[in-house]
């Protein structure tokens, strides 16, 4: 099975899903990037749904749960590129990915994440 | 009236992407909006996992049908598996605890103009649901 | 009713001269009016074709049936594409009436000298042109029913244009009465348009839509929590003293959503989210100074 590849580009990890993720293919992504995190020492994950034309509710769990993981291992998570029918369904399936910090595309969600990142390094 | 129809069989996790590349494909032929599109797309996902993990593996049977001038995409997503013994209690699952035991049929209904549910423990479920352009 | 006997008969036997009867007959009625006539000869044909093995099969009175399904299929297409041409429903229902002509002259021919025989396969073969004639008819009311509505989509998209107000900062005034499928369409293209100019400030000026019920003011909390979703804010602004006692009287939950009574309002806290400020001309201010 191809697993999503997962870039490193300095304190951060980016994540572009650019393939309708089968479920196991989805864990497989859920468990790459927690392993990363850690080996890598990343301070922030962003995540690319901007090609993604369908997020049901195993996907929008999976991302609630990379966000807080995330959390755990000091590191932020950031969201970016959903679209506006995958929201607008969301919304009605009654998902509100609490927790998930979003930005329109990537280079705003760079913006976020530095920002943040830069925030908690003067705080330590 | 059904114009045209097709079964899949689900009975891995790519069978459900499958599923949902297939409704995908007739939703833009049958000229259904963005949002629209999405929206059965993503109740057939819903329903085709559920019958791939609540119930074992099944099919889903899906159809372009016409009523009263009106055409739409219906699913029936039917399994062998263990049957829902409360229908009622599982349609007010939702998933704001976000623990994901539910098997979300509310929200797919919300998705959908006309959804049904039949059910009998031990012996499996149907689930049918209809969008209309 | 007793089954036709020569209907079916004449059907598929006579099938090309009635075809070419029935066109004579509709190039006369129609008086030289453009109803592109290749596929309407084509789609003749068929409906022939088809209404023979309908025809056979004996039941003539319910033509919802099964066995009409082919026939109901075409008479659907030809009902759609020529009301779509701009044919009136009597226009669509007409072109199947025409056929009566030729194929009465056939059941004539058939029958040869018994005028009870003629009579009954005619009066069997009026009723059920007519039938078929009305199906048309239903089929054409509704697809200019949807053409109409389609417009009405178009005309709203048109009408509630999505203003930029500044570099990250849209608003949508809404004007007018907002109905339950308005209020989609109009939110669908907020969406898209927040998207495509990468802002992530929305400010919806309700100041004038005269009342909201609760399902309108349920697509604008949906709309705003779907805007969240994409990294975007809404602010809900122009909110009249009746809409906020409406909003509350009908228990609709705002949560944690900004509403502000003016635009103006809402653009300055607009404006301090994105870090922005407006102030005074440097020559302004030294002239005060």
């Amino acid at each position: 099975m191809d697993r999503i590849p997962i870039l490193k580009m300095g304190p951060f990890l980016l994540v572009t899903v650019q393939v309708d993720m089968h479920d196991e293919l989805a864990m497989a992504l859920q468990e790459d990037l927690t392993e990363k995190i850690v080996s890598s020492h990343a301070r922030a994950v962003l995540i690319d749904i901007s090609a993604l034309d369908v997020v049901d509710s195993f996907i929008g769990r999976m991302l609630g749960t990379i966000a807080s993981t995330s959390r755990i291992l000091d590191a932020e998570t950031v969201v970016v590129g959903m679209r506006p029918a995958v929201a607008i369904t969301l919304v009605e399936l009654g998902l509100s990915l609490p927790g998930v910090r979003t930005a329109l595309n990537v280079e705003k969600g760079m913006d976020l994440l530095r920002a943040s990142v830069n925030g908690s390094e003067r705080a330590r | 009236m059904v114009i045209k129809g097709e079964t899949i069989a689900v009975g891995a996790s790519e069978d459900v992407v499958k599923v949902r590349r297939q409704v995908r494909a007739w939703a833009v032929q049958e000229g259904l909006t963005l949002t629209d599109q999405t929206k059965i797309v993503t109740a057939a996902s819903e329903l085709a996992r559920n019958t791939l993990i609540h119930g074992g593996g099944g099919t889903v049977h899906l159809e372009v049908v016409s009523e009263n001038g009106r055409r739409g995409i219906r699913l029936t997503c039917e399994d062998q598996g263990p049957g829902i013994p409360d229908i009622a209690l599982a349609m007010r699952d939702g998933y704001t605890t976000g623990v994901g035991l539910g098997l979300g049929l509310s929200g797919s209904k919300r998705l959908c103009h006309e959804f049904e549910v039949q059910s009998k423990v031990n012996e499996g479920t149907r689930v049918i649901a209809t969008r209309w352009k | 009713m007793a089954a036709s006997n020569k209907l079916p008969l004449i059907l598929e036997r006579d099938g090309p001269h009635l075809l070419k009867g029935w066109m004579m007959e509709l190039a006369a009625t129609n008086r030289g009016r453009q109803v592109n006539p290749e596929v309407l000869t084509e789609q003749a044909r068929e409906l022939l074709n088809a209404l023979q093995p309908a025809v056979q099969q004996g039941n003539l009175e319910d033509i919802k049936g099964p066995t009409w399904a082919r026939v109901r299929e075409i008479l659907t297409e030809i009902s759609r594409t020529q009301t779509k041409q701009g044919l009136s429903p009597t226009e669509v229902a007409t072109l199947v009436f025409s056929v009566k002509r030729p194929l009465f002259q056939a059941l004539e021919k058939e029958t040869g000298k018994d005028p009870e025989a003629l009579a009954k396969e005619i009066w069997n073969a009026t009723l059920l042109l007519d039938r078929l004639g009305l199906f048309t008819t239903e089929v054409a009311l509704k697809t200019r029913e949807e053409v109409i509505s389609r417009q009405q989509t178009e005309m709203l998209e048109l009408s509630t244009p999505v203003v930029k107000l500044w570099e990250g900062i849209l608003a949508l005034p809404l004007i007018g009465t907002l109905d339950s499928e308005r209020t989609q369409v109009v939110m669908e293209s907020l969406l898209e348009e927040i998207v495509r100019s990468g802002s992530n400030i929305a400010i919806i000026d309700i100041t004038g839509v005269p009342t909201v019920d609760t399902l309108v003011a349920q697509h604008l909390l949906k709309t705003v929590a779907a805007a969240r979703l994409m990294g975007a804010e809404c602010i809900i602004s122009g909110i009249r003293p009746q809409i906020a006692s409406t909003i509350v009287h009908l228990g609709v939950n705002l949560g944690d959503v900004v509403t502000k009574a003016t635009l103006a309002d809402a653009f300055a806290v607009a404006l301090r989210r994105a870090d922005l400020a407006v102030v005074k001309s440097a020559a302004a201010r030294n002239e005060q100074g």
